[in-house]
């Protein structure tokens, strides 16, 4: 969990078998029909369905769970298709609106059915920008970041992002049509100790946090932990948490009046 | 002779003009390229001061701003954004 509140996101490779890839690809160029905003998972994808058998691969589905908890609501879902040699890149983008939370969040979940090579326009991302207050396509003028993720990846992988990180489909320059199917889901439980916490002291804990990317400011870089730590502590309930004394020095406001 | 605008935008590590390169984009008024969102994982110069010295014009940086009150501790856009301009001759044979 620490790795994904410092990067926004979390990358399973070729977690779904060969076969559910092949059906996937079968129909997915016709799109999937859209489910009413906050459907259950059994209202949205029936028994059976390819996607609610892709939601119950145990490594998707204990993923889902430690970050959103069980029974989420599904409130988007799309196939985005890249067609060969089309020109242009989306814009780097949030989804949806701006999302202020700071103790709750959406997930994300982009699936691959196909390898995806580095011609083929494999998604955008920028680590570490999930916590970031902008709103959609406004960071559209940034075209590179340093230390970006341009997505290459075998067939059957499936990324979970923080709704927040910034992410775009790049501009496919190979022969091959790409898909990915994205579906949203929104959090129905206070995301609190959701994933196996037994580690939590582990002081990889805390080193994973302090994570520096190479397009952060360093002065901004600074105010990215600063971010975390509160995350950190709603998903944990450790108000005394911090990282290098980062929150708790500014937040010292001694009341006591001297004897 | 003819002449296009060909812009680029670097997003740097502080305030200074010297400092590191940490964002770009490029925009080409020629229409020779089409540069676009996610094309290069390398940073065509490795600070401002470097694109100066490769003929870049800078023409317009981002002003210092405090920040809101009650926001001081909001991450959001990137701070320390310069545009730079080079005038491309696009008459027949240049």
């Amino acid at each position: 969990m620490a790795h994904f509140v410092a990067h926004g996101s979390l990358r399973l490779d070729a977690v779904v078998p060969a076969e559910m890839n092949a059906e996937a690809i079968g129909f997915l160029g016709r799109g999937v029909p859209g489910v009413p905003y906050g459907s259950t998972v059994p209202d949205a994808y029936p028994e059976g369905s390819f996607i609610r058998r892709l939601l119950g691969i145990p490594a998707v589905a204990g993923a889902l769970r430690s970050l959103v908890g069980p029974d989420p609501r599904v409130d988007h879902h799309f196939v985005h298709i890249r067609e060969p040699h089309e020109g242009r890149a989306q814009p780097l983008h949030g989804d949806a609106i701006i999302d202020v939370r700071a103790d709750a969040f959406d997930v994300q979940l982009m699936y691959y059915p196909q390898d995806v090579t580095l011609d083929m326009g494999g998604t955008l991302s920028v680590p570490g920008s999930h916590l970031r207050r902008t709103n959609e396509t406004d960071t559209g003028r940034y075209q590179n970041l340093l230390g970006q993720s341009r997505l290459v990846c075998p067939a059957g992988t499936v990324v979970f992002l923080h709704h927040g990180l910034w992410h775009g489909g790049r501009r496919n320059d190979s022969d091959t049509v790409r898909y990915m199917f994205k579906i949203r889901f929104n959090p129905t439980v206070r995301q609190r100790r959701l994933w196996d916490t037994s580690d939590l002291g582990d002081p990889q804990v805390a080193k994973e946090l302090l994570r520096t990317f190479p397009w952060y400011e360093p002065a901004t870089g600074r105010l990215e932990f600063y971010n975390r730590v509160l995350l950190w502590r709603s998903l944990t309930g450790d108000e005394s948490f911090d990282l290098e004394h980062w929150v708790t020095r500014v937040s010292n406001r001694p009341q006591g009046e001297v004897a | 002779m003819t002449t296009r605008q060909h812009v680029l935008v670097l997003y740097l590590s502080t305030s200074a003009l010297d400092s590191q390169v940490v964002g770009w984009s490029v925009y080409d008024g020629t229409g020779r390229t089409s540069p676009t969102t996610g094309d290069s994982d390398e940073p065509p110069y490795r600070s401002g001061v470097d694109a100066l010295r490769d003929g870049w014009r800078l023409f317009q940086a981002a002003q210092l701003i405090p920040p809101y009150p009650g926001g001081e501790y909001d991450v959001s856009f990137l701070k320390h954004e310069f545009f730079f301009e080079k005038l491309v001759d696009t008459s027949a044979g240049a």
